[in-house]
């Protein structure tokens, strides 16, 4: 496939592995311990699994899956407002795919969509808004939900109601932002990352700048990057350029759909719509000053939260959960007391065994018997 | 509780045959009255589905087709009975239908195990309101379908249902075949330096049915595999008649199914991922809504292993098939890690290929 096979090129991958592994031989005479690098973005953990990159890349390299997909991170409490809004009898609820699973303190929407609830899978917010003008006498609520990736067609949906004068469509925010999130990461205690590949599609929005903090006060080098298997290999190369050099910047490896000062017309219609929420509940990671966004007084009329009463209950994530501790890589998957037990992808516990995008889920449908070696 | 409006197809008592009189149909819809026991519920079964499937078991006009364990004892030395629903939504998709499907799916359920299918049941569940046009066009498409493959429909049930009580049509068939004495296909029968064959390219008909739902507005072109295999399994069985493992590759498409061995045999398969055939435009879709075309579904592919020594003599008689001149070695049988199925992903890594759980939903970024 056109502009796809190239970016999976296996002789390319070999070049990149031998140069990754020769980067990597010279740093270990300095490290004490394995170098732990984290991609933040879900959509590169998938990438990661899906083509054995961590198989090949030597042991002084630790690939750290971070907290970056949206799935996984919804707390309980925000999939029981989602049941609550979906079963009111006048509502289409509209979601994306990848959400229906997520657990909520009773049931899942996959599990109300079956009692009962009409609730639609849709690829587009445009697509809910679509079902609204179909429906006049029914209430179409898209779940809103990623981060700046996603915000902007949600945005562009609800102008596109308002200049329709379209009155049977609302919004049940849940987009939550990436800085505050990896400042949240950085500033833990018991972190020990050494570097950062950052999520390409959120930097096609916000631009290359916002990530220049992590270069700057925390001095950790940061590689935005792409989703294709050579994209990740390229940007862990240069990952471990900047730590030869002792370099820590924010460098671009996505250049083909990243500009410098990201997408304008796309963060107009985010900051006209949706304004900074002071903190944000995340699942395995709790509650993060100004990680989320909500929507502006303006749009109340389009706001699910102001149109209907959600519970908006908090709802703990159970105690036996070790989500944080695998999301900054102090540990892996594999050593929570409960993995693939208690907490295995058909009846997840935690944030990451929601989707295929989180860490443990991934390792336990994909790499955990490479990785580890345990059968066979 | 649901009243349910019950005619049959079998008994055929009072039936008057062959009046091909279809054209009183046209532009009509299925009403309660069809199924109510009187003149409408006659018309219905005579001149639909009596006269498309023109068998001679419905001439009998009993309540059960009757065969002759005597002809049956000449094909093989065991009976295979299999029995499968059809509730594909929307009916109509690129290259094929609900009626097709029905005939196709069970035709293979069959023949995969080494069966020479002979038979097929066809039960109908009519939802008030179903159009008599579109019908017509499944019945006669079972009919093409059952007559390419060499079978017969014998008998049959036709019940209706009111408006809500069930989604346009469901179909059942059960199909009844032989085995020969020779054939043995088992999923534990896979043995370490076995070789894993395929007929074609994987997830055409899951891709055809997204396409043909219509959500996305896709500018493409995928047309469902659901073919008839057993025309190909008696080729391949001719020049290999000990197949170890068999199966098609239906719901949850080529991973389940090789799940199935690796867990049934207890060894473990290797996939070679650029010997897999997918076509561009199944990528395509792949690519865009987030799914693996090794979970999407097919409705004409069987996964096939088989002792080294007989692999190319049977890739040749495959590829001489027009149902299989696409096959393709895409593994091998190993030893470890018992019951899993690992992917060389054709970049230099390795990932294990599980079972999928729950549906394949799409991702959102």
């Amino acid at each position: 496939m056109k502009f796809v096979d190239e970016f999976r090129d296996t002789k390319k991958a070999q070049t990149l592995k031998k140069a990754i592994h020769k980067l990597a031989a010279r740093l270990a005479p300095t490290q004490t311990r394995p170098l732990q690098l984290m991609e933040f973005c879900g959509g590169h953990t998938h990438t990661i699994f899906r083509y054995g990159i961590e198989q090949m890349l030597p042991d002084s390299i630790e690939m750290v899956h971070g907290p970056g997909c949206p799935v996984c991170v919804l707390p309980m409490g925000r999939v029981d407002d989602c049941v609550a809004l979906a079963e009111r009898p006048e509502v289409i609820f509209t979601t994306f795919g990848d959400a229906m699973r997520v657990p909520g303190s009773h049931k899942s929407l996959l599990q109300a969509k079956a009692d009962g609830a009409d609730i639609r899978m849709t690829y587009s917010p445009m697509d809910a808004l679509g079902l609204a003008r179909k429906n006049p006498d029914r209430e179409v609520i898209f779940f809103g939900l990623g981060f700046e990736t996603t915000m902007p067609s949600t945005a562009l949906t609800v102008l596109q109601a308002e200049r329709e004068g379209i009155t049977n469509f609302s919004l049940f925010c849940n987009h939550i932002t990436t800085v505050p999130t990896i400042k949240a990461v950085l500033d833990s205690p018991d972190m020990q990352i050494d570097g950062f590949l950052a999520p390409g599609h959120v930097a096609m929005v916000i631009g290359e700048r916002p990530f220049d903090f992590i270069a700057e006060d925390y001095e950790k080098p940061l590689v935005i990057t792409g989703f294709e298997p050579l994209d990740i290999l390229h940007s862990l190369w240069m990952l471990l350029q900047q730590l030869d050099e002792n370099r820590h910047d924010v460098e671009n490896q996505y250049t083909r759909i990243v500009p410098e000062n990201g997408n304008t017309p796309a963060l107009e219609a985010i900051s006209k719509v949706f304004e900074i929420r002071d903190f944000f509940e995340w699942r395995g990671l709790g509650s993060i000053d100004h990680s989320g966004v909500k929507m502006k007084q303006a749009y109340a009329a389009y706001d699910a939260e102001q149109k209907f009463s959600v519970p908006n209950l908090k709802i703990a994530d159970p105690k036996s959960c070790q989500c944080g501790e695998v999301v900054k890589g102090v540990i892996k998957p594999w050593d929570c007391k409960i993995f693939g037990k208690e907490c295995n992808p058909e009846t997840p516990m935690g944030a990451l065994m929601v989707s295929s995008e989180g860490a443990c889920a991934a390792y336990y449908n994909n790499g955990y018997t490479l990785k580890t070696g345990t059968t066979g | 509780m649901l009243r349910l409006y019950e005619i049959a197809i079998h008994p055929m008592k009072n039936v008057r045959q062959g009046t091909h009189n279809m054209g009183k149909f046209t532009g009509k819809t299925v009403t309660l009255a069809h199924g109510a026991g009187g003149k409408a519920m006659h018309d219905l079964i005579e001149q639909i589905f009596v006269a498309t499937f023109d068998s001679p078991e419905l001439s009998q006009m009993e309540d059960q087709a009757r065969f002759s364990l005597a002809d049956l004892n000449l094909l093989g030395d065991r009976l295979a009975l299999t029995t499968d629903s059809y509730v594909v939504d929307p009916l109509f998709f690129p290259g094929g239908d609900i009626g097709k499907l029905a005939v196709t799916g069970t035709i293979n359920d069959l023949a995969v195990g080494g069966a020479t299918p002979l038979y097929l049941t066809c039960g109908m569940i009519l939802e008030e309101g179903f159009s008599f046009d579109d019908l017509l066009i499944i019945v006669q498409s079972m009919k093409a379908t059952a007559d390419e493959a060499g079978v017969r429909i014998v008998t049959g049930d036709t019940k209706v249902v009111p408006r809500g009580a069930a989604d346009k049509l469901f179909i059942n068939t059960a199909g009844v075949g032989v085995i020969p004495e020779t054939s043995h296909i088992l999923a534990n029968r896979a043995e370490v330096g076995d070789v894993v064959i395929i007929n074609g390219y994987i997830g055409d008909h899951g891709a055809a049915i997204v396409d043909a739902r219509g959500e996305l507005a896709l500018e493409m072109s995928t047309v469902t595999d659901c073919q008839p295999l057993n025309g190909l399994i008696t080729d391949m069985l001719k020049v290999c008649p000990d197949i170890h493992c068999m199966r098609d590759a239906t719901r949850g498409g080529l991973a389940t199914v090789l799940n199935e061995f690796a867990q049934g045999s207890d060894i473990a398969i290797q996939l070679d991922q650029t010997q897999i055939p997918v076509r561009e435009e199944v990528k395509g879709v792949c690519e865009i809504l987030g799914l693996d075309p090794l979970y999407l579904a097919n409705e004409g592919k069987l996964v096939a292993i088989v002792a080294k020594e007989n692999a190319d003599a049977l890739l040749t008689a495959m590829q001489a098939h027009p149902a299989g001149k696409d096959s393709h070695i895409i593994g091998v049988v190993e030893k470890s890690p018992k019951g899993k199925v690992i992917l060389a992903t054709g970049f230099g890594g390795n990932r294990i290929i599980d079972m999928l759980i729950g549906e394949q939903l799409p991702r959102i970024c």
